[in-house]
């Protein structure tokens, strides 16, 4: 099956900083395809160069095997990261302005339902909580009835009640069988909602692949938590790698057993120890280094 | 062209500019105000100075001994250059000036019989020398200061509704990310920019003509011409001047330097196209260039059909001017316009 969005050898040169140097992937029909990466890996560059809004420096952007055109801009559905809208308009009007820009699509009345915006549909776009205004973007998305719909970090902001909202929401129209492309900086996120990521990094792909195949990939151990002051005597002499964090201490292993029984050995109480296998923040951490960048 | 989708941003356009109540009040009652009160200040016709324009011979100054009647107290004698004896005579026609006295040669003067004051300066004339001066009598209904600044403070409304209505509010898109998001969707940049043209035209003629409507009403004033005529020359107009804001606007992201261009835009043609006094006295140079600006060819056309009765075919060459710069300033902006700040 032809992929619905290829990306191949993208490039996107800003003068000093070389943003996006050499991407390739592509997303086959359906996918929820997520793209991770800490802030100014050029994710959202990335992104933009697959929406047509941003000019590749080189390398093309294919739509079914096509170049981006007219085709292109009727079938995709965008939700940007930032975006305004027209100051004096309701919920409603600003749907039913974004429905008559597409020759084909969905119904105004059916999107409102579809992401609940029925208490809202009246209200002014102006006057909008952060949870309402992702869902009015979101169904702004929507009102072509995308083939393939681009949401640009959808969740960020969010409390944690309105990002797992919009999270059942995505999951319904990931059921429609529409092919999505997800940015996110929560790993969260990305493990629910994902079925492949790509993790970037100053411009490059550095993994690419189902989470679950990745983590295993990466990791063969498990992670044993303990609050700090359970663990007793020096972290140094114990026989397994130790890793002190704040409040907790966390012993990293393949062999969980042997673990136990050195912890059993220096007679540190087990009641609130925790076993976690190794997840995407694990994996992120490990690819892109633990060190801070702006 | 997809007219559906031009419909679908003007009717939204449109809906923002009727909702936005305190710029649309404002729109509507400042020229309303500002004509009514210059109605009721200049209307009342209080200036007690008889005004008489005077040609002197070559190289004389005005003074008692050219002719006895300069003498006369209270009165304001303006010294009319000869080349300009037409417009002079205009004035007197209009009830600007209340006598035209020529004194190069044998004295004759022009005076209008459907003045009063015209009248009492002829009788002061005659009072005032043995020698009888010929008599050169002409016709016509008074121009007041509100006739002649009612097409002036309109088309000024218009300038401003026209320049920031488009102008500003299209970088005002460009800056919050709307136009980017737009851009997003099969809208094109000519669909985009007819609809936002379309809007402000039909916004501003209906409100211009709802002002001038009202002033009918409350300040009744002169117009010699036909209503249909000015209704040509504020569509074209408007149009003008919607084009040079839009020209304005292409690629501007920032609304402070919007706000600046514009208004550096719009200040001379407050003060040189003729919206609050008349540029007859000023240097030719900068009356010829004044005349390149879209407000002074609207409203010279206005005035010729408001105050003398002029028709399409008397204000064609103005009309011509304003449609030629119409596409001028339509093609710039269509080369450099851009959906993006950056």
């Amino acid at each position: 099956m032809k992929p619905v969005l290829e990306v191949r050898e993208l490039v996107k040169q800003y003068p000093g900083v070389r943003a996006v140097n050499g991407v390739s992937f592509s997303i086959e029909p359906g996918v929820c395809f997520g793209l991770l990466g800490p802030n100014g890996a050029g994710k959202t560059t990335t992104v933009e160069m697959m929406e047509g809004i941003t000019v590749p420096t080189s390398g093309e952007v294919l739509y079914c095997g096509e170049p981006l055109g007219e085709r292109f801009r009727a079938e995709a559905g965008i939700q940007f990261q930032k975006t305004a809208l027209q100051d004096f308009l309701t919920v409603r009007e600003t749907l039913q302005l974004f429905r008559r820009l597409y020759s084909r699509g969905r119904e105004v009345d059916e999107l409102i339902p579809l992401c609940a915006l029925e208490q809202i549909a009246d209200r002014d776009n102006r006057k909008l909580s952060g949870g309402q205004l992702q869902r009015l973007l979101l169904a702004i998305a929507l009102v072509n009835d995308p083939q393939v719909l681009f949401l640009d970090e959808p969740t960020t902001g969010l409390d944690p009640q309105a990002r797992h909202n919009f999270w059942d929401l995505i999951r319904t129209i990931k059921r429609e069988g529409r092919t999505v492309l997800l940015t996110t900086h929560y790993m969260e996120e990305a493990y629910f909602l994902c079925d492949v990521i790509a993790i970037m990094d100053r411009g490059r792909i550095i993994a690419e692949g189902p989470p679950s195949r990745l983590l295993k990939e990466h990791f063969e151990d498990v992670v044993l938590e303990l609050p700090r002051e359970d663990f007793r005597g020096d972290p140094s002499d114990f026989p397994l790698p130790v890793l002190i964090a704040d409040d907790r201490v966390e012993i990293s292993t393949a062999d969980v057993e042997r673990a136990l029984q050195a912890l059993l050995d220096r007679g540190v109480p087990l009641k609130h120890l925790k076993i976690r296998p190794r997840d995407l923040e694990d994996l992120f951490l490990e690819l892109t280094g633990r060190e801070l960048r702006t | 062209m997809n007219l559906r989708r031009l419909l679908a941003i003007w009717h939204a356009r449109n809906l923002e500019f009727l909702r936005d109540r305190s710029t649309l009040v404002f729109n509507f009652l400042f020229p309303l105000a500002l004509v009514i009160a210059f109605a009721v200040i200049f209307g009342s016709g209080s200036q007690d100075l008889f005004k008489i324009g005077v040609v002197t011979p070559p190289g004389l100054n005005l003074d008692a001994g050219l002719h006895p009647f300069l003498d006369t107290r209270h009165v304001d004698f303006y010294r009319v250059e000869a080349a300009d004896i037409d417009s002079a005579v205009r004035k007197v026609e209009r009830h600007q000036a209340d006598l035209l006295l020529d004194l190069r040669g044998d004295p004759h003067y022009w005076i209008n019989e459907d003045s009063p004051k015209g009248y009492l300066a002829e009788k002061l004339l005659l009072e005032s020398a043995d020698d009888k001066a010929e008599r050169q009598p002409v016709t016509g209904a008074a121009v007041r200061y509100v006739d002649w600044l009612l097409p002036g403070v309109l088309g000024m409304n218009m300038m401003f509704s026209c320049l920031f209505g488009v102008g500003y509010v299209v970088v005002r898109y460009r800056k919050s990310g709307f136009l980017r998001r737009l851009s997003a969707t099969p809208v094109t940049a000519a669909e985009f920019g007819a609809a936002q043209i379309l809007s402000r035209l039909v916004l501003t003629i209906s409100v211009t003509s709802l002002i001038y409507g009202v002033l009918a009403l409350l300040v009744p004033f002169r117009n010699e011409g036909h209503v249909l005529v000015l209704l040509v020359i504020a569509v074209i107009g408007a149009m003008s001047m919607i084009a040079f804001g839009f020209m304005m606007a292409a690629r501007i992201a920032s609304e402070e330097l919007a706000n600046g261009v514009i208004n550096l835009a719009s200040w001379p043609m407050m003060l040189l196209s003729g919206v609050w006094f008349s540029l007859e006295g000023a240097p030719s140079w900068l009356q010829q260039a004044a005349r390149v600006l879209p407000l002074t060819q609207m409203l010279e056309a206005a005035r010729a059909v408001m105050l003398d009765g002029a028709g399409l075919v008397q204000v064609w060459p103005q009309l011509g001017w304003l449609a030629v710069m119409t596409i001028l300033f339509l093609a710039i902006a269509a080369t450099g316009f851009r959906w993006r700040p950056d």
